[in-house]
C-alpha cells in the first residue's frame, strides 16, 4: 500500500501508552489499539460480535473523560490519548477477575509454580487439582489464562464456590461444562444475534444465573441446529468439542473449501499427526453449519473409505493392485468407444477433475455421453437463466442478501439446505428488510416471514404470473428498465391474460387478496432479491418455473444491481464448477456448444482429437439407454443413481444390465455395489483443486493429509486410464496444470492461477489476469444482450392426486444429511440427530388414516413402495406427504415420477400421487 | 389456553417491546408460566423459547409452576420480622407442609415472603389472598389456616 492511500484509509491518530497510533475512523479504542499490535485484556469481546462491555476487563484510561471507560464500546476519536496498563487499572481489572474468578476453578490460575507444572504433575498445594487448568482440555488456548497472567493476579481472597453443576452432553458434537463458565455470554450472543437461533439464554439472575435453556430443555428440543458457532467463541473450557476434547494444538492447520452444500465455506482443517481433528470457519468472523463443522473427521477417516482397487471376480470384489485395475480398465474400455459409452461425473469432485472427465469422454471415448447430478437439481436453472439473461448461475452473490430491502424465497428451505446463507437473509431481516416466502410446507423461515404463501406442490408457475399480472396491471412495473433492457414484452404480456386472479388462487390456494398484497410489497421494495431451490426446478415444469423468476425480476427491475438477482442455490460444493467445466452432454467448458463447428474446431485444435457434434445423453437418458440396452458401459465418478435417480428401481434395473460399470468413489456406496470394478478416490481433504460454489466464487481445496490407504485422487485416476489407452494430453503431474489448460479454454476462468488463488477468490467471469472477477452479472447489459421475457401458460403436473393415490409426496433435505448420505451417514453424530427418514403427514391426514406417531406405515406409488415411520405434523399441509431423500433403507426416489421437464430433461422429484396404508 | 393466550396477543400486536407486559397478563390469566405459555409467547414475537424463558426468569415476579388457589403471604419486613415473623412463617410452613416458596400438592396453597404491607404498626402481618391478618400469634396463624383449609 503507497502511502497516500494509507492516508486515505487511516484517517485519525490516537496516542496509546505514548506511541501513535494511525486507526481507520469508526474502529472502537479496543480494536485501534489491537490492530496497533497493542495488548488490552477482554473476556466477552469477540471480533465477530458486537460490542458488549459486560467484562470490563477492558477498561482504560482516556485523558478528559471521566472515570475508566471501556475500550470495546468506545469509539476512537482523532487525537484521544489512551493509557491501558496503569497500575490503577490492573488493580481495577485485579478485582474484577477476582469476583470472575470465585465462580470458575482457578487453583491453578494464580498458582506461583504454574510454570513448573506439566501433566500428571503431582500436587500438594491444592485440594481440587480435577478441576484445575491442568486438567482442563482448554489448558494452554484458555482466553482466561492469558488475562489472568497478563493482570498479574496472584491471589483470590474471596470465597469461591465450585457450581457442582453435572456435564451436560445432549449434543453429539460438543460437552457443556458451565463449571468453567465465566458469563462472558459470547455463546448466547452468537446464538441468537449472529445464528438467529437463541437455543440458549442466560437463565435466572445474580448468584444463580446461568447459560442455559429453557426449563433446561436438551439442546434439540431448545431449537440448536449445532453448528458449533458457541463452542468457537467460547474463551474457556465451558464448550469445547468432544471429538478433539483431548487432542491438543494441531500440529498445522490448512485452509480449504467445505466438501457440503453450494455455500463453499472456507473451512480451516486442524491437522496432529496426519490426521484431521477439526474443522472451523477459516475466515473471522465466517460461519459454518453442522455438516462442514462437524462432520468432516468422521467420514474422511471412515473405516469404510475404499483404500484399494476392487475387481469383481465371480459376483465378489477382489483386492487388487492399482497397475492390475488400470490394465484392465484400459483394455475393457477400448472395446465401448463411442455411444455405447457413457461416464456420469460428479458435483462433488474438483473443476480440474470435472475438465478431465469431459475430456476423457470426448477425446478417449469418444462420446459427447458425459453429465452430472446437476440434471437432476438445477438444470432448469442452466437453461432458464441461460434463455432470458444469456449465463445460468446465480447473479449476485451471497453477501449481498444481507442488504437488500425484500428477499422472496420460493421452494428453497434455506435453512436446512443452505444454512449459512439463511444468516445472510436473517441478518436483511434484522436490518428490517421484508422476507416472502413460499412454500407448500411451513419451513422455519416462516417464521420470520411477512407473509407466507402456501401455495400447492408444481402451482409455481401459476402464483408468480399471478403477482406478475398484479404488478402490472396497478402500474408497479419497471418500465423503463422494461423498455431500455429487456426483449419479447409484448408476448409475455398477452400470456397474463390467462392469469385472471380466480384463477390463480383455484390453481395455487392462496386467497386473491393475498397475492395481490404479496405482489405490491414485492414490487415496492427495492432492491428486491429472488432466492430459489428445487422446489422450482425439480418439476416436469422446471424451466417454466424459472422462467416465471427471470420475468418476475426483470418486470421489476431487480437484475444487475446490487441487493437484487435471481439467486438459484445449488445443492453441492461445486455444482457450477462441474457445470462450467463441461461435464455436460451438450457443452464445452464455458457452456460453448459442441454443436457449433467453430467451437468445436477450437477444441480439436487444443486436443489435437476428432471430436463428435452430436450432443450426447442426459443423466435420465443414460440410465433410460443403459435400461434398453443402448448404452453397455457406464464410468461413474462420485454419483449414486441408485438413491438419486426418479424410479430408483427402475435405475438398478439399468445398472445392473450392464455389460462394464466402473465406480470411482471414497465409499461403496448403493450404485457402487453393482460395479465390475472399483477405484478408490480421494477425499476432498486428501487432494488440491478448486471448487465452484454456488455465488460462482473459484476456491482452492487444499490437500491437508497423505491420501486414505490406496486411494488415489480422480484427476490422477483418469489421466492414468487415459495414458494406458494411448491418449495424448492427460500427462499432468499436479492440478494446477490442468487450471491452466482450462484457462487456455474457458474465457471466464482465463485470468485464474493458483498463485492468484493464494490471494483471492475471484466470482466468474474472471475474464484476464488483472480481472478481480464479477460479483454482479449483467449490470451494464445482459449478458445476451436484452434480457428475454418468455410467455407461459401454466401446466399441471405430469402426475396428480386421485382416487387411487389421493397424496401428493414432495421431497426435500434435512439440515443433518446431504444428497444421499454418502458421507453424512457415516457420522455418527448427525446419524444421532438424524437416524431416520420418516414420512411426514398432517395430522388430519393422519387421524383420518387412524395412523399414530412413530407407527410404521407404507408409501406406495404407481412405480414401488417403501416403508417407513410416520411423522405427524403441522408443517405439511392436508393432502400432502413429506420425505427427505437421504436414506437407502427407504429411498424415497423408489416412488418419484421420472417424468421429464422437456427442455432441460429434470425429472419431477417434487410432485408425485402416493397412497398410505398401514404397515 | 391458546384461546387465551391469542385474547391476549390481539393487543400487543406488532409491539416487539411489549414481551415483560404480555407475560405479566399470561401469569394473570393462567397464575404461572408454563412451558406452552412460554412457547406461545415465544412465536408470538418470533422469538426462541430460550429467549422467552431467559427474560421470564430474570425477574422474580415470574413463576414457572402453577401456584395454589389461595395465596399466603408472610411479612418479614422490619417491623413484623422484630415481632416475630419468621415465627409466624414456620409456623405457616408446618402447619401448610410446605417451605416458602412452595406450594401444596393440592394446590390449594402457595406461601411466600414478603417484604412489608405497608401497616408496620399492625406486625405482625400475614395475608392471605387480599385478606390482611394482622397483630398475629401462633395460634392465630394457626386458626387461619384451619379455615380456608376447612372451606370446600
Amino acid at each position: 500500500m503507497s502511502a497516500a492511500t494509507a492516508k486515505e484509509t487511516k484517517n485519525i491518530t490516537l496516542s496509546i501508552n505514548g506511541q501513535q497510533v494511525l486507526a481507520e475512523k469508526g474502529l472502537t479504542v479496543l480494536e485501534a489499539a489491537r490492530g496497533a499490535g497493542i495488548y488490552i485484556p477482554t473476556l466477552c469481546y469477540h471480533p465477530i460480535l458486537p460490542p458488549y462491555g459486560g467484562c470490563r476487563m477492558c477498561v482504560v484510561e482516556i485523558e478528559k473523560m471521566r472515570g475508566f471507560p471501556t475500550a470495546c464500546t468506545t469509539p476512537a476519536e482523532d487525537n484521544m490519548i489512551i493509557k491501558t496498563d496503569t497500575p490503577q487499572l490492573q488493580e481495577l481489572r485485579r478485582n474484577i477477575l477476582e469476583l470472575v474468578l470465585t465462580e470458575h476453578p482457578h487453583s491453578c490460575l494464580i498458582c506461583d509454580r504454574k510454570e513448573q507444572c506439566y501433566p500428571y504433575h503431582i500436587c500438594i498445594r491444592k485440594v481440587a487439582v480435577t478441576t484445575g487448568c491442568i486438567m482442563c482440555p482448554k489448558n494452554g488456548r484458555c482466553e482466561l489464562q492469558k488475562v489472568v497472567d497478563y493482570v498479574g493476579l496472584k491471589e483470590v481472597s474471596l470465597p469461591y464456590t465450585y457450581r457442582e453443576l453435572p456435564i451436560l452432553r445432549d449434543s453429539p458434537f460438543f460437552d457443556r461444562d458451565y463449571n468453567l463458565c465465566i458469563l462472558c455470554g459470547r455463546c448466547v450472543r452468537v446464538c441468537q444475534e449472529i445464528r438467529g437461533v437463541g437455543a440458549i439464554t442466560f437463565t435466572y439472575r445474580g448468584p444463580k444465573a446461568l447459560v442455559g435453556t429453557a426449563f433446561d430443555y436438551t439442546l434439540q428440543k431448545a431449537g440448536c441446529q449445532f453448528c458449533g458457532a458457541c463452542v468457537d467463541v467460547c474463551p474457556t473450557g465451558a464448550l469445547i468439542e468432544r471429538a478433539s476434547k483431548w487432542e491438543g494444538s494441531p500440529d498445522y492447520v490448512i485452509a480449504t473449501t467445505c466438501p457440503y452444500c453450494g455455500v463453499g465455506c472456507r473451512l480451516n482443517l486442524e491437522v496432529r499427526k496426519d490426521r484431521i481433528i477439526s474443522s472451523v470457519p477459516a475466515i473471522k468472523g465466517a460461519q459454518a453449519c453442522v455438516k462442514g463443522r462437524f462432520g468432516i473427521v468422521e467420514f474422511v477417516h471412515h473405516p469404510q473409505r475404499l483404500s484399494n482397487p476392487l475387481i469383481k471376480k465371480d459376483g465378489k470384489f477382489v483386492k487388487a493392485s492399482w497397475d492390475e485395475a488400470l490394465s484392465l480398465l484400459a483394455e475393457k474400455l477400448q472395446r465401448y468407444k463411442g455411444d455405447k459409452f457413457a461416464l456420469i461425473s460428479s458435483a462433488k469432485i474438483t473443476n480440474e477433475e470435472n475438465y478431465l472427465a469431459q475430456k476423457f469422454s470426448r477425446v478417449v471415448m469418444g462420446t459427447n455421453n458425459i453429465d452430472h447430478a446437476t440434471r437432476l437439481c438445477h438444470a432448469p436453472s442452466i437453461v432458464g437463466l441461460t434463455e432470458a439473461f444469456g449465463i445460468g448461475a446465480m447473479t449476485n452473490p451471497i453477501s449481498d442478501i444481507g442488504n437488500t430491502s425484500c428477499v422472496f424465497v420460493i421452494g428453497s428451505n434455506t435453512i436446512s439446505s443452505h444454512p449459512v446463507i439463511a444468516l445472510e437473509i436473517k441478518k436483511a431481516i434484522s436490518k428490517g428488510a421484508k422476507l416472502i416466502v413460499a412454500d407448500p410446507r411451513e419451513i422455519k423461515l416462516c417464521q420470520w416471514a411477512d407473509v407466507w404463501l402456501q401455495h400447492l406442490p408444481g402451482s409455481d408457475v401459476a402464483l408468480l404470473m399471478g403477482m406478475m399480472r398484479v404488478i402490472k396491471d396497478e402500474g408497479l412495473a419497471d418500465s423503463t428498465f422494461v423498455q431500455e433492457r429487456c426483449e419479447n414484452f409484448d408476448a409475455f404480456k398477452d400470456s397474463l391474460k390467462d392469469f385472471d386472479l380466480d384463477f390463480v388462487e383455484k390453481i395455487t390456494g392462496v386467497p386473491k387478496a393475498k397475492i395481490e398484497k404479496t405482489a405490491r410489497l414485492f414490487a415496492t421494495k427495492k432492491p428486491a432479491t429472488i432466492i430459489y431451490g428445487m422446489g422450482i426446478t425439480q418439476n416436469s415444469h422446471g424451466t417454466d418455473n424459472v422462467f416465471a423468476i427471470t420475468n418476475l425480476a426483470m418486470l421489476t427491475g431487480n437484475i444487475g444491481k446490487p441487493s437484487s438477482g435471481v439467486n438459484p442455490l445449488r445443492g453441492q460444493n461445486n455444482n457450477q464448477g462441474a457445470c462450467d467445466m463441461g461435464s455436460l452432454p451438450d457443452v464445452y467448458t464455458d457452456y460453448q456448444r459442441v454443436d457449433n463447428p467453430d467451437i468445436r474446431k477450437k477444441f480439436e485444435t487444443a486436443w489435437s482429437a476428432q471430436l463428435s457434434s452430436a450432443p450426447g445423453l442426459t443423466l435420465p437418458e443414460i440410465i433410460e439407454a443403459a435400461y434398453k440396452g443402448e448404452i453397455k458401459s457406464i464410468f461413474l465418478i462420485g454419483e449414486n443413481p441408485l438413491l438419486s435417480e426418479a424410479d430408483a428401481a427402475r435405475a438398478k434395473e439399468a445398472l445392473k444390465k450392464l455389460e462394464f460399470l466402473v465406480a470411482q468413489d471414497i465409499f461403496l456406496s448403493e450404485s457402487a455395489q453393482l460395479a465390475h470394478v472399483i477405484l478408490p478416490a480421494c477425499s476432498f481433504a486428501e487432494k488440491d483443486g478448486t471448487f465452484t460454489n454456488t455465488e460462482r466464487r473459484i476456491q482452492r481445496v487444499r490437500r491437508a493429509i497423505e491420501p486414505i490407504g490406496n486411494s488415489k485422487p480422480d484427476w490422477w485416476i483418469i489421466s492414468e486410464i487415459a495414458k494406458r489407452m494411448g491418449a495424448e494430453g492427460f500427462d499432468f503431474s499436479h492440478p494446477s496444470e490442468i487450471m491452466q489448460e482450462i484457462a487456455k479454454l474457458t474465457h471466464s476462468y482465463s485470468g485464474i492461477t493458483y498463485q492468484r488463488l493464494e490471494d483471492m477468490c475471484p466470482q466468474w467471469p474472471c475474464p484476464h489476469k488483472e480481472s478481480q472477477g464479477t460479483p454482479i452479472l449483467h449490470v451494464e447489459t445482459f449478458v445476451r444482450g436484452k434480457g428475454r421475457f418468455s410467455p407461459l401458460i401454466y401446466k399441471p403436473s405430469a402426475e396428480l392426486p386421485d382416487k387411487d393415490y389421493p397424496f401428493i409426496l414432495t421431497t426435500g433435505c434435512s439440515l443433518y444429511h446431504h444428497q444421499t448420505g454418502t458421507m453424512t451417514r457415516k457420522v455418527s453424530g448427525l446419524n444421532a440427530l438424524e437416524p431416520e427418514g420418516l414420512v411426514e403427514i398432517n395430522s388430519t391426514d393422519a387421524r383420518q388414516l387412524n395412523i399414530n406417531e412413530g407407527e410404521r406405515v407404507k408409501v406406495i406409488s404407481r412405480r414401488g413402495q417403501v416403508t417407513t415411520k410416520a411423522k405427524i405434523t403441522e408443517v405439511c399441509p392436508q393432502g400432502m406427504v413429506f420425505m427427505r431423500f437421504h436414506f437407502a433403507e427407504n429411498g424415497v426416489n423408489i416412488l418419484t415420477n421420472p417424468m421429464l421437464d422437456p427442455v432441460s430433461k429434470i425429472p419431477e422429484f417434487k410432485v408425485c400421487a402416493v397412497k398410505i396404508e398401514k404397515e | 389456553m391458546y384461546k387465551q393466550l391469542a385474547e391476549i396477543f390481539k393487543q400487543y400486536e406488532g409491539e416487539k417491546g411489549a414481551v415483560i407486559t404480555v407475560l405479566q397478563k399470561v401469569q394473570e390469566k393462567l397464575g404461572y408460566l408454563s412451558k406452552e405459555a412460554i412457547s406461545g409467547v415465544a412465536k408470538f414475537f418470533r422469538m426462541s423459547e430460550s429467549e422467552i424463558f431467559g427474560i421470564a426468569s430474570f425477574y422474580a415476579q415470574f413463576r414457572f409452576t402453577p401456584r395454589g388457589k389461595h395465596a399466603v403471604k408472610v411479612c418479614l419486613g422490619t417491623a413484623c420480622y422484630v415481632r416475630g415473623g419468621e415465627e409466624i412463617m414456620k409456623t405457616a410452613e408446618k402447619n401448610l407442609g410446605i417451605d416458602r416458596g412452595g406450594t401444596t400438592e393440592d394446590y390449594k396453597f402457595s406461601l411466600e415472603r414478603v417484604a412489608c404491607f405497608g401497616c408496620c404498626a399492625l406486625a405482625p402481618v400475614m395475608l392471605v389472598d387480599k385478606n390482611v391478618h394482622t397483630k398475629m400469634n401462633l395460634s392465630k396463624v394457626r386458626e387461619v389456616i384451619k379455615r380456608y383449609q376447612g372451606e370446600k
